[in-house]
């Protein structure tokens, strides 16, 4: 369903705002490979209205001084800017799993790296679709 | 072969009132992320309001109303108050006016949501009674008239949407029934509490029809038919909608 | 008027995971609105949360405009010893709010 939806912003922001997410992602990675796996990026694949929409990322880690999660980040190609948030953990956290509720603008896909204490980054993404809601405040529909 | 055309034309045009059984709220028509949101009473989005409103009820009534003499309340308004017919927001407002000697709230008021949240909440799961004698019943007949009759530059009708094509789409978006079983709500779209007068204001906005102030009679009637009309249902209050 | 809302358990046994779930009041103006007349209207939102241990950093998390307006952040911290977890808010425009809660590790 996802892979059929069309977004509406037009191809040239587009294109910007993706670059915008790359450089982001850059920024946190240096430019390390993303490794697919381990993390768990929680969002409904059809959201009812962008202006709340519950988010959890999860990811299998030990959560040992040895061995944990360092950050997380959320991102997405089409906001119109890219990120959503940054979270710093530790083996003090127990646990590596973080929940919110984001903006997400437009029909798109969402991204979450994890950064672990060895160095290496592991991400997982999710398409969604954004719906309006019916009958607004200045009535577009 | 024309008796059944005729008898197809008959059925297709009699409106489809939603029978008591078949009744949904809305919140049976959002994801379940949504749903998610509205069940967590403690840090889902309408927290902050009710925080305000139990915080104002023990500043403001509970010298008067007793804890948990709220309950049951929120789920028989609008009602009659001195002869005239009011909802729970307006009857909040008589008691500051008329008992506390304050100025009432501005209708859409950040401390009329939050006390009418905290009101309304008091009320959640329990059954929506609505009673019908006497003079309700000129106010209930006007609000049935509003929800049937056409307008707007769409000439169309609440009934056309919320009674005969609830659960189909309304360009991506899901048609409820519209029972306001849940008011105040969060709504995903205003990222605020707000009352089921603002909402009944986006509706009419989207159907291009004339709009009604907050608070005004013709829309407090319209809340009194659409009360009547979720008679039974359990409220939700504060619920969540997009 | 409610500023903060901090959940957590009172009372956990020593190494358990304690799930913490905050709220803060904010509209988390984002930047990128406009008025009826085109102007834009400024950011505002929370940037940070900080959560203290007995005063060590266990946890932070940096906000952007993509956050929903009265932010949820959710979180764990494993219960090492009684004392205070502390939360510190803070934003643009000098935004900045505080709440400890005091836990009972058993």
């Amino acid at each position: 369903m996802a892979a059929n939806a069309q977004a509406q912003l037009d191809p040239n922001r587009a294109a910007q705002r993706k670059a915008a997410m790359e450089e982001a992602v850059r920024k946190v990675t240096g430019g390390a490979p993303l490794r697919r796996g381990r993390v768990k990026l929680d969002l409904p694949p059809l959201i009812d209205n962008g202006n709340a929409v519950p988010l959890s990322v999860s990811v299998d880690s030990p959560m040992t001084p040895a061995d944990h999660v360092k950050a997380i980040h959320v991102f997405t190609e089409r906001n119109p800017q890219p990120n959503v948030v940054n979270a710093y953990l530790g083996p003090r956290a127990g646990r590596a799993r973080i929940e919110t509720r984001a903006r997400i603008a437009d029909t798109q896909t969402v991204t979450a790296i994890a950064q672990l204490s060895d160095g290496s980054f592991w991400s997982d993404s999710v398409e969604v679709v954004v719906t309006l809601s019916a009958c607004l405040e200045e009535g577009l529909i | 072969m024309k008796v059944l055309l005729l008898a197809a034309l008959c059925l297709s045009l009699a409106g489809k009132a939603v029978s008591e059984e078949a009744r949904k709220s809305g919140y049976d028509f959002m994801s379940p992320q949504t749903q998610a949101m509205q069940n967590d009473e403690v840090t889902g989005p309408a927290a902050l309001w009710l925080l305000d409103g139990e915080a104002s009820f023990k500043g403001n009534c509970a010298r008067c109303h007793a804890e948990g003499s709220m309950k049951g309340v929120a789920a028989r308004y609008p009602a009659l108050h001195r002869g005239k017919l009011v909802n729970l927001e307006q009857r909040i407002n008589a008691c500051r006016v008329e008992q506390q000697k304050a100025p009432a709230f501005a209708y859409e008021s950040r401390e009329l949501l939050a006390l009418a949240s905290h009101v309304g909440r008091q009320s959640r799961g329990l059954p929506i009674r609505i009673e019908v004698n006497g003079t309700i019943r000129e106010y209930l007949d006007r609000g049935k008239d509003s929800f049937h009759r056409r307008q707007g530059q769409l000439n169309l009708s609440c009934t056309q949407c919320h009674d005969d094509n609830w659960g189909r789409k309304l360009a991506g978006s899901t048609i409820p029934q519209a029972h306001p079983t849940g008011y105040p709500i969060y709504r995903l779209e205003w990222q605020s509490v707000g009352s089921l007068h603002r909402r009944l204001r986006n509706c009419l906005t989207g159907m291009r029809a004339e709009n009604h102030a907050l608070g005004s009679p013709e829309l407090v009637e319209l809340e009194l038919y659409l009360m009547w009309r979720a008679r039974g249902m359990k409220l939700e209050t504060p619920a969540v909608r997009p | 008027m409610a500023r903060v809302v901090v959940n957590v358990p009172g009372q956990a046994k020593r190494g358990e995971v304690l799930e913490i779930r905050t709220l803060a009041a904010h509209a988390m103006e984002t930047g990128f609105r406009r008025t009826q007349l085109g102007e834009l209207i400024p950011r505002d939102i929370i940037r940070l949360l900080v959560c203290t241990y007995n005063g060590v950093e266990v946890f932070r998390a940096e906000l952007h405009p993509a956050i929903a307006a009265n932010p949820l952040i959710a979180f764990t911290t494993v219960a090492t010893e009684s004392g205070t977890l502390e939360f510190r808010w803070s934003g643009d425009n000098g935004y900045s709010a505080t709440q400890s809660v005091q836990i009972t590790v058993v």
